[in-house]
């Protein structure tokens, strides 16, 4: 009876340890989040100035924005999600609609699942050796095509994922008015399933945004304004890389200021994407 | 699936045509999304060939040798992995012994502990934190994370743990603040969400019947998971861990930050030293010899190769939990 009685309160024991450890690591988990946010936001508002959307960025010492790199940013990322989205969503659809259970099918999305987790320093000497070493020329048009390699993935996913959620009732509806099949994919299906491909493509803007390593060696870098997509380009994340490893304070403080607007855009649009995502499958269900 | 068959009808000529035109956009539009498929598939390999390629200079030079020699030097013109090789596994070995526990407890809490309404705001919080750029992992991990590692912790290690015969060679050096430790630390962080959010969703896999067997025989809740819930997502969890290992592997900008950026080999965890992706990140712009720069893109080249054979196990285990799910 004693000895039954020690087994019980061991168990006991062993049980309330592990659980208060589970406890333990989460606190672990979120303590993290809530140090890096908080160091970046304080940190970020005190760098924060009208001048760092106005003016461009400045040689050290002297005042400045990050204009350029805010501008160059912008549009590699809009030139990326226009030429990855539309890929990528062609690439889910077929996957969901016309190879759902077959072998090619089943390869490239085991392909895309590991091209999303890829390295995207790889995917940077990817379009450096495809592009810049033959044009001999860092442009930005290099760097948006580095992003989309890191689009296309995502967008594919998620396109192929809610396109599975759509019930076959619809397809089937529709395919026995005569519909042709290309007609029922564009106008029914991804009609149906537009909320969930939109919070791909936003979940891909959110990833492209900060992203620092396809860019070193494909857009390079620019100290001035450039438009020119056929040059080196700035982008926030590359600048705030140069800016936050050099020695210079006035340089710090606009690094931390662009990564304050960056983490900020980051997580609106993980936000919003998610609530997207919760919308669009409460109409599902 | 769901090919149209365009179906004889003699009589009615414009319907006949119609439906001609019809089959021949819809193969039109087929062709044209598996077209956007494949360029999945040449992205992939073309990564790979591309790196390959690039890298074919160093490879014909160094050979084999090139994977075990710890030489760098740009203006000699000689090269070897073995440097930024050690620097990649000692980090992400680092953080795989912070991340797996604790990304384990976290599951734990997650699906066994936490009362029904924290559970939803607590996982989006841990993985918020997987949606944070690597570079403000970096910028924190420079500027505040490895000063106050160099304060308050690196003198502690060095004296207590250092001084531990046998292991006590790792934990010791200057408190610098970046190295292999502080890398490893922050790596642990990045990981932490995709782990912990793939072992928490592969748990709510568990049959609630199996676990309500098991408390019926008067298990406790630790008993549970770990006799039941554990051996019955195990490759899958060990999945999870694979795809937390292949993100280590393949992250550049945070480690780039904190981890120094010093070719030298050094068995303490203290030193800095350099990581495959942090390499080719500090130097890529900077090689102007043909070498130096075919030797960046080789080791491009052996970073892809080992993280894509990590993930395809990722996958491999993971699959393996979903089709027992679906049988």
């Amino acid at each position: 009876m004693a000895g039954s009685a020690s087994l019980y309160r061991r168990r006991a024991i062993k049980n309330a340890l592990a659980l208060g450890l589970g406890v333990i690591a989460t606190l672990f988990g979120l303590f993290w989040l809530v140090w890096i946010l908080g160091v970046t936001f304080i940190r970020g508002i005190d760098a924060l100035k009208p001048a760092l959307f106005t003016q461009m960025t400045p040689p050290p010492g002297a005042d400045g924005g990050l204009a350029n790199a805010f501008f160059g940013s912008m549009l590699m990322s809009l030139m990326a999600l226009a030429i990855g989205a539309p890929i990528g969503v062609c690439a889910g659809t077929w996957l969901a609609e016309y190879a759902r259970r077959t072998r090619l099918g089943g390869t490239i999305r085991f392909l895309n699942d590991i091209l999303l987790s890829a390295p995207s320093i790889v995917l940077g000497l990817f379009v450096y050796t495809l592009v810049v070493a033959h044009t001999r020329q860092f442009s930005a048009l290099a760097g948006a095509l580095a992003l989309a390699l890191l689009v296309i993935p995502v967008v594919v996913r998620t396109t192929d994922e809610m396109l599975q959620l759509v019930p076959s009732t619809m397809r089937e509806a529709a395919l026995s008015l005569g519909v042709p099949q290309w007609k029922m994919v564009l106008q029914i299906l991804l009609r149906a399933s537009r909320a969930g491909i939109v919070t791909g493509i936003l979940l891909a803007l959110a990833r492209i945004s900060g992203e620092t390593a396809p860019l070193l060696f494909t857009a390079l870098n620019n100290q001035f304004w450039s438009a020119d997509v056929t040059k080196p380009m700035a982008s926030v994340p590359v600048v705030i890389f140069q800016f936050a490893m050099s020695p210079f304070e006035s340089w710090h403080a606009l690094a931390w200021a662009g990564a304050f607007v960056v983490t900020l855009f980051v997580l609106a649009l993980s936000l919003i994407s998610r609530f997207l995502l919760a919308r669009s499958k409460v109409t599902h269900d | 699936m769901h090919a149209t068959t365009t179906l004889p009808r003699p009589r009615d000529n414009g319907a006949d045509l119609r439906s001609a035109r019809d089959a021949r956009h819809d193969r039109l539009f087929r062709y044209a999304l598996m077209g956007c498929a494949l360029l999945v598939l040449a992205a992939l390999l073309g990564a790979a060939a591309s790196t390959a390629w690039g890298g074919r200079l160093a490879f014909e030079t160094f050979g084999f040798k090139f994977l075990w020699s710890e030489a760098w030097d740009a203006v000699n013109g000689d090269f070897g992995a073995l440097v930024p090789i050690y620097g990649t596994v000692v980090t992400a070995l680092i953080a795989m012994l912070i991340a797996v526990p604790v990304s384990f407890g976290i599951a734990l809490f997650l699906t066994e502990v936490a009362p029904n309404w924290m559970r939803t705001p607590i996982a989006a919080a841990v993985e918020l934190l997987a949606g944070i750029p690597s570079i403000i992992f970096g910028m924190w991990g420079l500027f505040v994370f490895a000063p106050f590692l160099a304060e308050h912790v690196e003198p502690w290690v060095n004296d207590h743990l250092g001084t531990i015969p046998g292991v006590g060679v790792l934990f010791q050096g200057p408190p610098l603040g970046i190295g292999m430790l502080t890398a490893g630390i922050v790596l642990a962080i990045m990981v932490i969400p995709y782990i912990s959010s793939v072992m928490r969703e592969v748990f709510l896999t568990v049959p609630t019947r199996l676990k309500e067997s098991a408390y019926a025989l008067g298990s406790t809740t630790w008993e549970v998971v770990w006799d039941v819930v554990l051996p019955y997502t195990r490759s899958a969890v060990i999945g999870g861990i694979f795809l937390g290992l292949g993100r280590a592997l393949g992250e550049t900008m945070a480690v780039t930050f904190v981890l120094g950026n010093a070719h030298q080999l050094s068995a303490s965890l203290l030193m800095p030293s350099n990581s495959i992706a942090s390499v080719i990140a500090n130097e890529f712009t900077e090689a102007y010899t043909d070498l130096h720069r075919s030797a960046l893109i080789a080791l491009g080249f052996l970073l892809f190769l080992v993280t894509f054979v990590v993930l395809a196990l990722a996958k491999l285990m993971l699959v393996r939990l979903a089709r027992r799910e679906g049988a």
